[in-house]
């Protein structure tokens, strides 16, 4: 398309020019370019997602027959412990935070982000904690007490809590916790108040959006999470008795604190996904996104009704009050279902494409429509006390966070692929990667929906060799050796593309987005020049620019 | 639809992208880094006041639950509102670029910062000789983790006011550039304001 800008040969050299002499390291690790700490967030974050995975196989491995085969019970629990922290605090949260990094200014026509040094320190404690949580195993043993680590269990009472693991995940999940505030402060900021001429805030694209509000529910929720591994690090080495009900605490507090956290943090590792799927269907579809502002407000709602659920958590407790908590639940499903009528809506009568992106956006709606069907059974208190602590609930968490935050997570990278890089991935190895992906998580997790009503608990590393429990067991662990089998086509084709010498345009997807206005990669200062900004879709604008009169008595120029 | 989306051009281009929401971005930062930490707060109070409603007797009786004087907490309050005040004083001096004055209430602010410290370092020796800590209960562990990160952000808050106190005196701050030191006091008034929660829920309401 001739309307993005041409390649600035001069401009190109101009993060050279700076400093000719310096190492490329030097340069990487000194950076405070939004888009290579985007790129630094994208490829640790993956790495974790790696580590993590292998944990997750190492469970089917042990779960794929009865009895004991490969892991202990403490083994078996430390795994799962890490394999959930892991996938959570440093790959889920992380990679989207990365994908905003790289795409909010661009997408907004920012120079950077606000702060771009703060910028920078926020992601280099991802490293250092992921450095500090792993480091347990060479220092007797990592957290064995879940990912949520709930007290009295974390509080050391037993052999199993008594580890330093548990210390190592507190302060691991500090420096995560820190880094997620530092980097909402910065989206806020840069998103009020670096926006280009013209970009208002019904302009902007809905990533932008997610992001926004994603922003503000880390801000608010992340802080109290932080109190509470503040006061569990000062149970656990000073003494103190905040959960320890022997002096006068409340164990059922931690619970509190933690989910008035972690609910909204589910949000936060959601929310961007539906960014990225609304940016992508539209693309693929040849349409506006259906219902601009609808899509904004429901955004809105989740994140303001996601501080008001987080004790559907604590149904079993006996300590919450049910009817609130549960038609608090229940309403959230309003919001997440008008966001399904825009994409449907969107998709409707849409030139559609099933590129690889297109098909991981759809994957996404499939998955995660089963992931909040499942959550409102849940929601319900007497089927959740008939289902807690059961398979069921694996397989809710993960139709949410790998059907729905993972999809998105892919569709994102092959369809922003060509803006890192300059080059799409390929088309037949993408799909390829998005079939192996989808068999292998559906025969995982679907199954644990029967295995959940079997009764099956979840986090026991032995069960009964029961029939049924045995085949769906052992089914769902072929499923999950498919999963590790579908990132192999996925880097093959990084790998693949990046060598390639050859260029795709600057725009391969003929997007809407100003992201696509500059060069792909962009150069250092992002932009040359920016367009006129009419609308939620410039680039739509540009290309049509001949077919468009002024009309002098619109009043709005936002989506409808 | 799509000739109305784009047709219609701003009336007030210009100003539509002049820092579209009035607040300089250091500023608007410090905002929402203070609002952060008063959600870390309240994680705090919210503990305090669980734990508190659920005891049968507040404190706790027996060892370990030391006697708060409120006079003294009533002194160390006056002190940091006074240091509130001072700091203030000296936004408004630089608003009329008065640089002397802005360095004469910075250095009164952070003096009056280090005084609440020393009482509090004063009372915290006290409650300890008379047995209370950490780990001599529920009430010490909640007193001593409210107080000390309070007083955490007290000595941070002054370490920042050092640091623009020395920028000051190198004439660093004019009128119209002074978005560090308001900075400074936007923190200031929070650890301030916190320290009104902590008295009144501490000391005040038994």
């Amino acid at each position: 398309m001739a309307i993005t800008q041409a390649r600035p040969e001069a401009a190109a050299d101009a993060a050279h020019g700076i400093s000719p002499r310096r190492h490329p390291i030097a340069v990487w690790l000194t950076t405070t370019d939004h888009k290579k700490i985007g790129i630094m967030y994208l490829v640790n974050s993956y790495f974790w997602f790696g580590v993590a995975g292998l944990l997750a196989v190492f469970v089917r491995a042990e779960l794929a027959q009865p009895g004991t085969q490969f892991f202990g019970e403490e083994r078996y629990n430390q795994l799962f412990t890490m394999h959930g922290t892991t996938m959570i605090f440093l790959f889920v949260i992380p990679i989207l935070a990365g994908f905003g990094n790289y795409i909010v200014p661009l997408q907004i026509g920012a120079l950077d982000m606000a702060f771009p040094r703060v910028n920078a320190l926020s992601f280099w404690m991802l490293p250092l904690a992921g450095i500090v949580l792993y480091s347990s195993y060479l220092l007797g043993g990592p957290a064995d007490a879940g990912w949520t680590e709930y007290a009295p269990l974390s509080e050391g009472v037993g052999a199993q809590g008594n580890s330093i693991g548990i210390d190592l995940w507190i302060i691991a999940l500090l420096l995560v916790g820190t880094a997620s505030i530092l980097g909402a402060v910065n989206f806020i900021t840069t998103i009020f108040n670096m926006r280009a001429p013209g970009m208002t805030m019904f302009r902007m694209p809905l990533f932008t959006w997610t992001i926004l509000v994603t922003s503000l529910l880390v801000l608010l929720a992340t802080p109290v999470f932080t109190s509470a591994l503040v006061m569990l690090l000062i149970d656990r080495n000073l003494g103190g008795s905040f959960f320890n009900p022997a002096n006068g605490g409340i164990a059922v507090l931690w619970q509190n604190v933690f989910w008035f956290y972690s609910h909204p943090a589910v949000y936060v590792m959601v929310l961007p996904g539906m960014g990225i799927i609304s940016d992508v269907l539209p693309v693929f579809s040849r349409k506006p996104l259906f219902g601009y502002k609808a899509f904004v407000f429901a955004t809105a709602g989740i994140g303001a009704l996601g501080f008001s659920v987080w004790a559907h958590h604590m149904f079993v407790t006996g300590q919450v009050l049910l009817p609130f908590f549960s038609i608090m639940t229940f309403l959230i499903a309003v919001p997440t279902g008008v966001k399904f009528f825009n994409w449907i809506a969107t998709m409707v009568k849409g030139e559609i494409t099933f590129s690889t992106a297109m098909l991981f956006a759809v994957g996404f709606l499939t998955m995660f429509l089963i992931g909040g069907i499942d959550g409102v059974f849940l929601a319900s208190p007497p089927v959740d006390f008939a289902l807690t602590e059961t398979y069921w609930v694996v397989a809710h968490i993960h139709y949410v966070l790998f059907g729905g935050s993972v999809f998105a997570v892919y569709a994102g990278f092959y369809y922003w692929f060509p803006k890192f890089s300059g080059r799409k991935l390929k088309e037949g190895l993408g799909k390829l990667h998005f079939w192996l992906q989808f068999i292998g998580f559906n025969m995982t997790f679907f199954s644990m929906h029967i295995l959940g009503l079997l009764g099956m608990p979840r986090r026991i590393q032995d069960y009964a060799p029961l029939k049924d429990w045995v085949g769906l067991n052992q089914f769902q662990t072929a499923g999950a050796l498919l999963i590790a089998l579908s990132t192999a086509p996925f880097l093959a084709n990084v790998v693949m593309t990046l060598r390639r010498k050859d260029r795709d345009p600057e725009d391969p997807w003929e997007a809407n987005t100003l992201e696509w206005y500059t060069t792909s990669p962009p150069p250092a200062h992002n932009f040359d020049s920016l367009p006129e900004i009419h609308s939620e879709r410039p680039l739509f604008d540009l290309r049509h620019a001949d077919e468009l009169t002024v009309d002098p008595d619109a009043t709005t120029t936002g989506a409808r | 639809m799509a000739v109305a989306d784009t047709a219609a051009l701003d009336e007030h281009p210009a100003e539509e992208h002049h820092k579209p929401g009035g607040i300089s971005t250091s500023l608007l930062g410090m905002v929402l880094f203070i609002a952060s930490e008063v959600m870390f707060f309240g994680g705090l109070f919210g503990a305090y006041f669980t734990i508190r409603s659920a005891a049968t007797s507040w404190p706790p009786e027996g060892a370990g639950s030391a006697h708060l004087e409120t006079w003294y907490a009533a002194i160390l309050t006056t002190v940091l509102v006074t240091s509130s005040v001072t700091m203030q004083l000296g936004v408004w001096a630089i608003r009329r670029n008065d640089q002397r004055k802005l360095v004469m209430w910075l250095a009164i602010s952070m003096l009056l910062g280090v005084a609440f410290l020393c009482g509090q370092a004063y009372e915290y020796s006290k409650l300890i000789g008379e047995g209370m800590t950490l780990s001599s209960g529920v009430f010490g562990s909640t007193f001593f983790t409210l107080t000390g990160f309070h007083g955490a952000h007290v000595a941070g808050g002054a370490a920042f006011i050092l640091i623009v106190l020395l920028r000051a005196r190198s004439g660093q701050f004019t009128a119209r550039y002074h978005d560090t030191v308001e900075m400074a006091s936007y923190y200031w008034h929070f650890v301030d304001v916190v320290w009104l929660g902590l008295f009144s829920t501490i000391y005040l309401l038994r």
